[in-house]
C-alpha cells in the first residue's frame, strides 16, 4: 500500500531581495525515514527547514504533509500539522526544570491546576520509549550539552509531533553523545517518527540516513541512499564539481629566496625561549608549511615575522632586505601579506562594512588611499573586485562583515591579501572553520599565487592540507624547528608523531 | 540602509528628546510648576535673535570640548582631562596674548597656537603616561584635571595676574590686536537687528573649520581610518601596521590640541583677559555632548547647540521663580536618553541589516553562532 509521503515539496521558490535563496525544490521525505539533506553552508538548508516549519513563507510551490496540502503561517501552524524542530541553539529556560521546559507553552491542566504529575509520567515514557533519559526535576542549568537536546527532542515529542526535523543536531555534540543520539533517531524511525535531518558531516548522515537529498545554490540537485554513494562521492554532489584536494601538481620552486629567517629566537620576560634556533627559507614559488600542535610557537613566529612582538635575536630578511627593527607596516609594505589565524582578532572590523575591511592592513597605498586621504571610491570598486574574484557571497560591499558567514569572511580576507601581492603570505590556519566549497577555493587561491611566484608560509593544523599544500615542511615543537620533512614522503601519521616530539629529525 | 541611516541619526535623537522633556514635566510638575507653560516660556525667551546668538555663543566652546573627546572615543581613547586642559590653554594664552602686540591676524594666530600648544603638551602627559607605564587615561586625565586646577589657580594669582589692581582680578588686558572680532557687522549685512550686548563670536568660523577638519580627519583620512579601526579592533589594526603606541600618542596631542582651544571664544571674544571667574565645566559638559552627537562632527554641532539653547533659556526660569535646576537634569536625562536610545535603535537596525545579508546569502548567522 502506498502511503502518503510524510513531507513532499514541489517547485518551492523563496526568493529574496537580489538572491534566490530556494529555487523549484523537490523533496520527498517518506513516513517513517530518516532522510537528510545536506549541503554546504549557504546551500538554502536552513530557508528550506525555515519555510517546512512556517518561519518562512514561499513564493512559489507547493508543500503537502501526510497528503495534505498546507500553507503555514507560522512555527504554530506547523506544530499543529504535527511538525517539530529542534533548533541547533537550544531554546530553553536554564533556570527551568526539564519537567517545566517542555511543559512551557503547553502546560497539561487539571482544573486550574498545572498537572505536573501527569505530564512528569509522560516524559518518563516518552524517555523510556527513545532512550532520551533524564530526570524531569533536574535543573536545565546543570544539564550537559547532549542531555538538553534530549529535552529539546522530548518537549517536540511532548507536542505530538510526527515529524521532527533536526538542525545540524550534531554540531555541538562529542562523539559519544552522538552515537546516543543516533541510537535514540533509530527508536523513533522504530515507532514510526519521520526525521529530517540536516547536516554537512557526510560521514554521519551516511550512517544515520534511510535516504539522502543534496541541495546546491538554493536547489535540489540529487536524491540518493548511503548505498548507492560514499562520502567522496556526495562531497562531490554537494560542490558540483571533483573533490578538491589540497594536492599541488608540480613544483614551482625556483632558486631565489624571498624569506630568509636565521637563528631567530624570543625570549619571554622571564628569559625562557619562547622560539629559539629557528631557521627557515621560503623561496620563490615555494609554499613551506609549518606543522605543530598549537600552541607550540605559532602565533609568536607570525607576530615576529611581522613585528607585532620584539624579536630577541636573529635575522629576518625578506627578498634580501633586512626587517628587524622596521614597524610592521613597513613590513607590510616591503612585502608581507598576512592571512590571520583567527580572522575576527587579527583580521576584521566586524562592524564596518566590507570595502572598509578590504583595506585593512593595506590602507596606506592604492588603490585604498590617495596621498593622507582614504580612496572611497577606489577601495569599493576594488572590493567589488574581490568579491567577485573570489567569490564572496554578499549583497554589496556596504553591509557589515559581521553579516558575513565565515567562509566569507575568509575569503574576503585571502582575497585582500592575496590581490595585494605580497612577496611572502603568511597564511595561518587559511581554511580553518569554513566549508568544503570554500575551502576549495582558499587553496586553489593558494596554489595559483605559488605557481605566479609568490612565497607561501602556511601554519595550519590541518595535517592534510599540509602535507597536500606544501613544498617543504618545518616541525615545530615547543618552540623549535625539529624537522625538516619533504611532503611527498610522509603521511599525516607521520607528521602527527613529529609533532607530539616522539620522532625527531634535526633541520638541516 | 539609507532607512536605517535615517533612524539613528533623526528618530532616535528625537525620541530621547521626548522621553527627557517628558520626564523633566513630571520633574516640574512635582514642585508644582506647569510644565507647559514653562516651557513656552523658555522657547518664547530662548528664541529671541538676542538669545539665539548667546546660545550660538554657548554652544562653539562646548562643540570644540566635544570634539576634543570625541576624537579619542573614536580609537577607544578616553580624555576627562578637557577640562583641565582648557583652562590651563586659556590662561598662558591670555598672559603670553598680553605681553605683546603686532598685526591683528598674526597676534590671534599666536595666541591660538600657544593654546594648541599647551593643550597638547598636556593631553601628551597621560599618552606617555599610558604608552610607556600602561597607566589608564581615564585615571590619569581625572588626576590631571585636579593638578591643572591646581596649577592654574597658582599660576594665576602668583605669576600672570595683572599688577595694575582693578576691580576684578584678572591676568592684563590683552591688546585689541588679540581680539577676534564679533560676527554682529556680518548679521547686520544680512539684514538680522541685533541688540547690543549680545556679540556673536568670530571664533565660531575657526569652530566651523574645526569641525570639518574633524570630520574629514576621522571620516576620510588614512589617519582616522587607522584610529576608527584601533577603536573598532585594536588587534586587527595593530596587525594591519598600526602602532598602537603612536596612535594614542597622536591622537591626545589632536584631542589636546583641540582642548586648548575650548576657552578660546570667550577669551577673545568676549573677556580679552583671564578673569577668576573664567567659565567652567565646558570640558565635563563636552563628553555629554560628544555622548550627545554620537562623535559626529554634525550632531555634535547640534547637541552643543541645544545645550547651549537651554542654558540661555534656563534664564528665564529665574525670573519666573522655576528652579533653573530643571535644566541640568533635562540636560543629563537627554544624554542618558540618547545614549539608551540609540542603543537599542541601532541594535535594531544592525539587526536588520545582518538579517537582510543573511537572507540575500541564505547564511543564518543566528544558528551559525556569529551574532552571539
Amino acid at each position: 500500500m502506498a502511503q502518503a509521503p510524510a513531507i513532499q515539496l514541489e517547485g518551492v521558490t523563496k526568493r529574496y531581495p537580489g538572491v534566490v535563496a530556494n529555487k523549484d525544490v523537490e523533496l520527498t521525505v517518506a513516513s517513517g525515514e530518516v532522510h537528510a539533506i545536506v549541503g554546504e553552508n549557504g546551500a538554502g538548508k536552513s530557508t528550506l527547514m525555515k519555510i517546512v516549519y512556517g518561519m518562512v513563507r514561499p513564493d512559489e510551490g507547493t508543500i503537502t504533509i501526510e497528503g495534505a496540502p498546507v500553507n503555514f503561517r507560522t512555527p504554530k501552524d506547523a506544530i499543529d500539522a504535527g511538525i517539530g524542530m529542534v533548533h541547533q541553539h537550544f531554546m530553553l529556560a536554564d533556570n527551568l526544570t526539564v519537567l517545566e521546559n517542555v511543559i512551557l507553552g503547553s502546560e497539561p491542566r487539571s482544573g486550574v491546576m498545572i498537572d505536573f504529575e501527569g505530564a512528569s509520567e509522560r516524559i518518563r515514557i516518552l524517555g523510556e520509549s527513545y532512550g532520551l533519559r533524564l530526570q524531569p526535576n533536574q535543573k536545565v542549568e546543570k544539564l550537559s550539552v547532549g542531555e538538553r537536546q534530549r529535552v529539546e527532542i522530548i518537549k517536540v515529542l511532548y507536542r505530538g509531533a510526527q515529524i521532527l526535523i533536526l538542525d545540524e543536531p550534531t554540531a555541538v555534540l562529542v562523539p559519544q553523545e552522538v552515537n546516543e543520539l543516533f541510537d535514540s533517531i533509530r527508536d523513533l524511525r522504530e515507532e514510526g517518527h519521520t526525521i529530517l535531518f540536516i547536516s554537512h558531516k557526510l560521514d554521519e548522515v551516511l550512517s544515520i540516513a534511510d535516504r539522502i537529498t543534496v541541495m546546491r545554490d538554493g536547489q535540489t540537485v540529487g536524491h540518493t541512499t548511503p548505498a548507492e554513494v560514499d562520502s567522496r562521492q556526495l562531497a562531490e554532489m554537494m560542490i558540483g564539481s571533483e573533490l578538491p584536494s589540497p594536492e599541488t601538481k608540480e613544483s614551482t620552486v625556483q632558486e631565489e629566496v624571498l624569506l630568509d629567517v636565521s637563528d631567530l629566537a624570543i625570549f619571554s620576560e622571564s628569559g625562557r625561549p619562547v622560539l629559539e634556533d629557528i631557521n627557515f627559507v621560503v623561496r620563490k614559488g615555494e609554499i613551506v608549511g609549518i606543522a605543530g600542535v598549537e600552541g607550540n610557537g605559532q602565533a609568536q613566529l607570525v607576530d615576529s615575522l611581522l613585528g607585532l612582538a620584539p624579536t630577541s635575536t636573529g635575522s629576518i630578511n625578506l627578498a634580501g632586505k633586512s626587517m628587524v627593527g622596521l614597524e610592521t607596516r613597513e613590513r607590510r609594505a616591503a612585502g608581507i601579506g598576512l592571512i590571520p589565524e583567527d580572522r575576527h582578532r587579527q583580521g576584521l572590523l566586524l562592524p564596518s562594512p566590507l570595502w572598509e575591511n578590504a583595506a585593512l592592513g593595506h590602507q596606506y597605498k592604492e588603490p585604498y588611499a590617495n596621498g593622507i586621504w582614504i580612496d572611497k571610491k577606489g577601495t569599493r570598486e576594488h572590493t567589488a573586485e574581490i568579491v567577485r574574484r573570489f567569490d564572496v557571497a554578499t549583497p554589496n560591499v556596504d553591509v557589515p562583515a559581521t553579516a558575513l558567514s565565515g567562509g566569507n569572511q575568509q575569503k574576503l580576507v585571502v582575497g585582500r591579501e592575496i590581490m595585494a601581492g605580497p612577496v611572502v603570505l603568511i597564511a595561518a590556519q587559511p581554511t580553518r572553520g569554513i566549508d568544503i566549497g570554500a575551502q576549495a577555493a582558499v587553496w586553489e587561491e593558494l596554489k595559483t599565487a605559488r605557481a605566479a611566484g609568490m612565497g607561501i608560509l602556511l601554519i595550519s593544523a590541518d595535517l592534510d592540507e599540509l602535507i597536500g599544500l606544501s613544498d617543504t615542511i618545518h616541525v615545530l615543537f615547543e618552540g623549535r624547528l625539529v624537522a625538516k620533512l619533504d611532503p611527498s614522503e610522509i603521511t599525516p601519521e607521520i607528521l602527527g608523531s613529529y609533532m607530539t616530539g616522539a620522532e625527531e629529525k634535526k633541520a638541516s | 540602509m539609507k532607512s536605517g541611516r535615517l533612524l539613528t541619526s533623526v528618530v532616535a535623537p528625537a525620541i530621547a528628546l521626548v522621553i527627557a522633556f517628558g520626564f523633566a514635566a513630571i520633574a516640574l510638575l512635582l514642585v508644582g510648576i506647569d510644565p507647559i507653560t514653562a516651557y513656552k516660556e523658555m522657547w518664547v525667551f530662548g528664541t529671541t535673535p538676542e538669545s539665539l546668538i548667546i546660545t550660538v555663543n554657548n554652544a562653539i566652546p562646548l562643540f570644540v570640548s566635544a570634539l576634543a573627546v570625541a576624537v579619542g572615543f573614536k580609537m577607544g581613547l578616553f580624555n576627562i582631562g578637557v577640562e583641565g586642559t582648557y583652562l590651563l590653554a586659556a590662561l598662558f594664552a591670555a598672559y603670553v596674548g598680553a605681553q605683546f602686540s603686532t598685526t591683528p591676524v598674526l597676534h590671534v594666530t599666536a595666541i591660538l597656537l600657544v593654546a594648541v600648544l599647551v593643550g597638547a603638551f598636556w593631553a601628551w602627559i597621560p599618552a606617555y603616561l599610558k604608552v610607556k607605564r600602561g597607566v589608564h587615561e581615564v585615571i590619569a586625565t581625572i588626576m590631571l584635571n585636579y593638578i591643572a586646577f591646581a596649577l592654574s589657580a597658582y599660576l594665576f594669582l602668583n605669576v600672570f595676574r595683572a599688577e595694575t589692581a582693578g576691580l576684578t582680578i584678572a591676568t592684563d588686558l590683552i591688546p585689541e590686536t588679540g581680539w577676534i572680532p564679533s560676527l554682529n557687522p556680518l548679521l547686520t549685512a544680512l539684514g538680522i537687528e541685533v541688540r547690543a550686548g549680545a556679540n556673536l563670536h568670530g571664533f565660531l568660523v575657526i569652530a566651523i573649520v574645526l569641525g570639518v577638519g574633524y570630520h574629514y580627519l576621522v571620516n576620510k583620512s588614512r589617519f582616522g581610518y587607522d584610529l576608527r579601526a584601533s577603536g573598532i579592533n585594536p588587534t586587527a589594526a595593530n596587525a594591519s601596521g598600526v602602532d598602537p603606541k603612536k596612535m594614542i600618542i597622536r591622537t591626545m596631542l589632536i584631542s589636546g590640541g583641540l582642548a586648548g582651544l575650548v576657552g578660546i571664544a570667550p577669551l577673545l571674544g568676549f573677556y580679552h583677559q583671564y578673569p577668576q571667574d573664567f567659565p567652567r565645566n565646558f570640558g565635563f559638559n563636552g563628553i555629554a555632548v560628544a555622548l550627545l552627537g554620537r562623535n559626529s562632527a554634525v550632531g555634535m554641532a547640534f547637541g552643543a547647540l541645544l545645550f547651549g539653547f537651554m542654558q540661555r533659556s534656563a534664564l528665564i526660569l529665574d525670573l519666573r521663580d522655576v528652579p533653573k535646576e530643571i535644566v541640568t537634569i533635562i540636560q543629563g536625562i537627554v544624554v542618558l536618553a540618547v545614549v539608551i536610545v540609540y542603543e537599542v535603535v541601532s541594535k535594531y537596525v544592525q539587526r536588520r541589516v545582518i538579517a537582510s545579508a543573511a537572507a540575500a546569502t541564505d547564511f543564518d548567522p543566528v544558528t551559525s553562532g556569529v551574532a552571539a
